[in-house]
């Protein structure tokens, strides 16, 4: 079997690499650095670009001229870093270029630490910079999905000529795992972008611009990015569920989070609790018709988060109060343990 | 004179992108220098025949707009970025001819950092730096260049030293950088000087589309708008007040010798990238692994010590063994909070099911390679468990009643073998031997796939053996 034995941060690039991704830019910043490390050897090897820029503002915007040029691009930062580049996202959502944009969230606020936390939700899968836009957030659990959705991430941001998020925690990052590479992608089957201005004739009267003066343009302009977000609603939501046939108890996390979740289940499981799982995998777009139609039969959610309560928020309105929805958080790159989770859901069924 | 009146085939005939009935007039106020300096380029780029291959950058100042007039690829960007998305955009063609078009305000202020480093760089990129020693869009702010005592809209008393310091000096800047091939500061005031920048614009781009190189022309250049002056005050108080502050001239040029700079990528096929991205097959010997393949496995491993000791490869190593028998693995190491004081550790899971959890809270076993880390791990270790530590360096025995215990000397066996940083392989032998989960030839066999350092893998062999061996003899 090609299996590898790599750490998350190495297995996105090969991923990317694979996917056709000829451009990296990016500022180190613990605990993402090993991806720059992994880009700045490989992507020259493979026939692209690595530039360690000055800031992460520089980076995101040398990924917005890459992505205009109709390069499959990316960059990759944590928390502070991801704050810096919230202004250029905005513009990439705004003029429409796909670019792929990985988070391994650190503790915050402000320097915090640079232990895992889930604490970049909102600031990610609400749009951190300026504007109505989205950004489609994908959230790796795995080192193998760390290749597989960051391969991913390239389609759909080509698809939809949009920014996509890969929001994962320094564990998921950090830690080794076994990963099976695909084949390369071929380069026909990344599509041709005839929108892109590249310096040559075919493309000469192309104009990639976020600026729209005129009211009703603007209005315009927006409308047709919400309806874009809504098809995206409405086409690539995705999850995994782990025992949730019969499940009364629903557990929800993302990230290494739904790990715990997981190994949680199989122990209430073999305690006979009817517990399952379920992991949103992407977080924009939010699984929320999943979530609605198990409010329907279960008897309550437990949401479990290394931030402040930001997901949570996003279940409550899925759920839209049909059921109790109840919080379990550790912060500061504190991860829950399998115990905590587990005595928090045996506490609450003692409640009820 | 009579080209530069006529209009360039580089601008559109009709302004088609302009909103609003006008679509033949510019939106720059009469005696604007970005007009001007708009029908300089415009002419270049024309009679050096790379009209398709230009990309002009239009940046967030009264040249927003920039993209309604010139018929090339257009890209508008974030105020003060240019630099950084011209990057990514030569780099992307490196054939293309990218214009970064840039105010004062742009450029000297919100996007300091980014010329600064595209110029260090040496970023295949033609600038044109606007200076009008003012915010020209936004209604006419101080700008970094506006001179001592101008009146502006933030300066109401006009600019003063104490306050807002002294106007900058972007060419010199840019200047005492090693990259940048060109750099002068020109200006549009009468015919003759139009006729100077003329001849600086087209040097600037002849040095990209030659050989790829960086100029920076900085424009003295009227806001009659926002200075209120008309537009021949305008004209004389760049020439005669402005170019007192900005001195004019060539501050930098290495065009004859610099030889031109290539940012072409390698050329890589999809069927090389496997191994360009040294994506291997691991060796799994089905024969070899069939003894262990109906164990029931769960190992859930902490091990700790000083940073040094090689307690993360410890890890990696049984965890990669782990996976050559087909077992299901996962390393974590410690980083952020738990990494204070110079130790380190990693937890292993070894399992013959799905890996949920990587985090080991209770491990069935620990190894420790120092005291602290004993006298931190020790009491979670689940019953039944075993413990491995270094006895060579740790001075109590476990507490525990309730666990195995094996002490191994294990620096001061790798001190026997000559290398004490070989003793987290004389442990990885004595595990594999006591737990009898895998095979010590696979062991043997594959460490080469395993370690960096190829020449160390006899002595890393010679430590597993001796390894396996103690625990022999002990048992
Ligand atoms: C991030 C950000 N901050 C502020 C502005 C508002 N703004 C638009 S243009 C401008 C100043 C432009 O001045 P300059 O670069 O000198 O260009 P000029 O208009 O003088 O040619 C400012 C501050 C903006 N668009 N974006
Ligand atoms: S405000 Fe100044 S810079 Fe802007 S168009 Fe008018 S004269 Fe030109
Ligand atoms: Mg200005």
């Amino acid at each position: 079997m090609p299996k590898q034995f790599l750490k998350g941060n190495v297995s996105v690039v090969k991923g990317a690499i694979l996917a056709g991704c000829k451009a990296y830019y990016g500022y180190p910043i613990t605990p993402a650095s090993e991806i720059a490390h992994a880009a700045a050897l490989y992507f020259p090897r493979a026939g692209g670009t690595f530039i360690q820029a000055e800031s992460e503002i520089a980076a995101i915007n040398m990924v917005y001229g890459a992505a205009s040029a109709g390069l499959r691009v990316m960059t990759a930062s944590s928390g502070p870093g991801i704050s810096l580049k919230q202004e250029g996202v905005s513009y990439c959502a705004g003029s429409e270029l796909p670019c792929v944009i990985v988070d391994i969230m650190r503790g915050g606020p402000g320097l915090g630490n640079i232990a895992p936390e889930q604490s970049d939700y909102n600031q990610v899968v609400k749009g951190g910079g300026h504007g109505n836009y989205k950004t489609i957030v994908l959230a790796p659990n795995s080192v193998q999905e760390m290749c597989d959705l960051g391969i991913l991430a390239f389609d759909l941001a080509d698809k939809y000529r949009n920014p996509v998020f890969i929001l994962t925690d320094g564990f998921i990052g950090q830690m080794m795992e076994p990963v099976e590479f695909p084949e390369p992608i071929a380069q026909e089957k990344i599509p041709e972008k005839s929108w892109v201005v590249k310096g040559t004739a075919e493309t000469s009267d192309n104009v990639i611009t976020s600026i729209e003066l005129d009211p009703d343009d603007l209005e315009r302009h927006n409308l047709k990015l919400q309806k874009k977000y809504k098809i995206i609603e409405e086409q690539e939501v995705r999850v995994e569920e782990y025992h949730t046939d019969d499940a009364e108890i629903v557990l929800i996390g993302y990230g290494i989070v739904s790990r715990i979740i997981h190994s949680v289940i199989d122990e209430l499981r073999e305690e006979g609790v009817k517990a399952g799982m379920l992991r949103p995998i992407t977080l924009f777009p939010f699984p929320k018709r999943k979530i609605s139609e198990l409010a329907e039969r279960v008897k309550f959610f437990l949401t479990a988060e290394m931030s402040n309560g930001q997901m949570v928020d996003d279940v409550r309105l899925a759920v839209e109060g049909k059921k109790p929805v109840y919080f379990y958080n550790r912060m500061g790159g504190n991860v829950p343990s399998m115990k905590e989770v587990h005595d928090k859901v045996i506490k609450i069924m003692r409640l009820l | 004179m009579n080209k530069i009146l006529r209009k360039s085939n580089v601008f559109y005939d009709v302004y088609e992108r302009r909103p609003g009935a006008d679509k033949l007039t510019t939106t720059y106020c009469p005696g604007c220098g970005h007009g001007i300096l708009h029908k300089l380029i415009a002419e270049a780029l024309e009679d050096f025949g790379v009209q398709d291959r230009t990309i002009f950058i239009s940046p967030v100042g009264c040249s927003v707009f920039a993209y309604y007039y010139f018929h090339t690829g257009n890209v508008q960007v974030a105020h003060g970025r240019a630099p950084a998305v011209g990057t990514g955009l030569k780099r992307a063609n490196p054939n293309s001819i990218v214009i970064s078009y840039q105010g004062d305000g742009d450029l000297a202020a919100i996007g300091g950092l980014e010329i600064i480093n595209a110029a260090n760089r040496g970023e295949g990129l033609t600038v044109f730096f606007v200076n009008n020693a003012i915010y020209g869009m936004t209604g006419g702010q101080m700008a970094p260049t506006t001179l001592i005592g101008q009146i502006t809209m933030t300066t109401p008393l006009g600019r003063s030293v104490e306050n807002e310091g002294y106007p900058i000096h972007m060419s010199e800047i840019i200047a005492t950088l090693e990259a940048p091939v060109y750099v002068e500061r020109v200006m549009l005031g009468d015919t003759k000087s139009i006729m100077h920048t003329r001849k600086a614009v087209r040097k600037a781009l002849k040095i990209q589309i030659e050989k790829n190189g960086f100029s920076f022309i900085e424009v003295l250049s009227a806001c009659p708008s926002g200075w209120k002056m008309t537009p021949i005050q305008g004209e004389k108080w760049v020439t005669d007040t402005m170019t007192k502050y900005f001195p004019l001239g060539v501050k930098k040029d290495i065009s004859d010798t610099f030889e031109g700079r290539d940012f072409s990528r390698k050329n890589v096929e999809p069927s090389e990238l496997h191994e360009v991205l040294d994506i291997k097959e691991t060796r799994i010997d089905a024969e070899k692994i069939a003894p262990f393949i109906m164990k029931l496995v769960a190992e859930e491993i902490k091990i700790a010590g000083f940073g040094g000791q090689g307690v993360l490869s410890l890890g990696t190593v049984l965890s990669e063994m782990g996976m050559r028998h087909n077992y299901e693995v996962s390393w974590l190491p410690s980083y952020g909070p738990e990494m204070r004081g110079g130790t380190a550790n990693c937890s292993v899971k070894i399992s013959s099911k799905k890996i949920g959890s990587p985090v080991v809270a209770n491990p069935t076993i620990l190894i420790a390679m120092n005291r602290p880390s004993l006298d931190k791990f020790e009491t979670g270790v689940v019953s039944g468990g075993l413990i491995v530590y270094d006895s060579s360096l740790i001075d109590r025995a476990p507490t525990r009643t309730d666990v195995t215990v094996i002490p191994i000397p294990a620096t001061k066996m790798a001190d026997e073998l000559g290398n004490t940083k070989i003793a987290n392989m004389i442990i990885v032998g004595a595990l594999i031997k006591y737990l009898g989960i895998m095979s010590q030839e696979i062991v043997l066999d594959s460490i080469g796939d395993v370690l960096k350092r190829k020449e160390l893998v006899p002595l890393n062999q010679k430590a597993i053996l001796k390894g396996a061996e103690f625990i022999k003899n002990i048992k």
